[in-house]
């Protein structure tokens, strides 16, 4: 089986796509330019979404899920599932993700640094500090609160932190109505 | 965290299942070959994201099925360098801490990139991290079960396809079966601020 190489990994013997006959390149030109190496990250979105219809549409066609065949794509697609499932990435839809993307293009962020922002939803400072490279250099501090406060009023909140919210709630309720 | 990688592969489909649509039983092989699969030096696939072109299926004399070259591209978990990854403590050797993401679980986290000063507590069998503050030393353990982010420095890939005939005659001299190794790893720190377990940096 052919393979493309991997983003890390640079065709030795050309420098471009079409000068190169080895059959690994014609899969994609991702070898080659380095560009183009984030042209073929997925958000976890995007694979949350992938999996879930998968789900769906296997769950319609019932009969051939339990052959011994097709238990490693359950697995796989149980376990991934439930691992951005407990992400904020579940709530997320297409037109959040365009709307967050519009939103940064004023930061000059690279790809995978957006993507970092995207799937984690960080909150704090430190966060945003870890998933940009050089934030020190890059950003001042009113940009890194301008940055954080984009993030948690674009992209919703994750299972987690939603309740936690709801505890909090269910407390401050029970103060104003003592019984 | 996921890539897609466009790939290239021969499809065989027997004859039995020619009445059903030529891309629907693609699918399912490609699944069946590669799902939860680990392709060395790509990474670990987790489904097919779609088929961008189907070349002509031949049949061969003396096989009744038919044969295809399919290029489609799959969905694999291949994180880049300097990613940072949320996952959950599996358990704690002296090797350092063992990571899982649920479907991904051979991540270790070396003792050198734990935050420092870190110990190993033999008795419980947990790294520690000996956290100074003006009070004195803080001891965080770090328990199985917990959240942690970390990022990922490096991984390997080792290629575990069978060894050919001679050097199984020379290992099969000996008792001991040999080690099962992992066939994709990956390398965490948690040596910075923001890294390590989430309960370590929420402000409550």
């Amino acid at each position: 089986m052919e393979v493309a190489l991997s983003p890390s990994q640079e065709c030795k013997f050309h420098e471009s796509r079409d000068q190169c006959p080895f059959t690994c390149c014609l899969a994609l030109h991702l070898a080659h330019s380095r560009k183009d190496a984030n042209s073929a990250l997925l958000s976890n979105y995007e694979v949350f979404q992938l999996l879930t219809d998968l789900k769906e549409q296997r769950k319609e066609s019932g009969k051939n899920k339990h052959s011994s065949g097709q238990q490693n794509l359950n697995t796989i697609t149980y376990e991934t599932l439930k691992y951005i499932s407990k992400t904020p990435c579940r709530h997320q839809s297409p037109e959040i993700v365009r709307e967050f993307l519009t939103a940064m293009k004023s930061h000059k962020l690279t790809k995978a640094e957006k993507l970092q922002l995207l799937n984690h939803r960080p909150m704090t400072a430190v966060e945003i500090q870890l998933m940009v490279e050089e934030s020190e250099e890059r950003l001042t501090e009113e940009q890194i609160e301008a940055l954080l406060h984009t993030v948690t009023s674009i992209l919703p909140a994750g299972p987690e932190a939603e309740q936690k919210k709801n505890t909090n709630d269910d407390m401050t309720m029970d103060e104003e109505n003592p019984a | 965290m996921f890539v897609l990688v466009e790939m290239v592969d021969t499809v065989r489909i027997p004859p039995w299942q020619f009445e059903r649509k030529l891309n629907d039983s693609i699918a399912e092989e490609l699944n069946k070959k590669l799902a939860n699969k680990v392709v060395y030096n790509v990474g670990l696939c987790i489904c097919l994201f779609d088929i961008t072109k189907l070349e002509d299926a031949y049949v061969f004399p003396g096989d009744g099925a038919s044969h295809t070259k399919v290029h489609f591209r799959y969905v694999v978990f291949h994180p880049f360098l300097d990613e940072i990854l949320i996952g959950k403590i599996k358990g704690c050797s002296p090797e350092g801490v063992h990571v899982s993401l649920g479907f991904f679980d051979d991540i270790l986290i070396p003792p050198e990139s734990l935050q420092q000063p870190a110990k190993f507590d033999d008795t419980e069998q947990v790294w520690v991290w000996e956290y100074e503050t003006e009070e004195g030393a803080h001891d965080l353990y770090m328990d199985t079960g917990e959240e942690i982010r970390f990022r990922v420095v490096d991984e390997s890939f080792v290629d575990t396809s069978p060894t050919g005939p001679s050097s199984a005659e020379a290992t099969s001299s000996s008792e001991e079966l040999p080690k099962k190794e992992a066939p994709y790893t990956l390398v965490g720190s948690i040596s910075e601020p923001g890294l390590g377990l989430l309960s370590w940096w929420t402000s409550s």
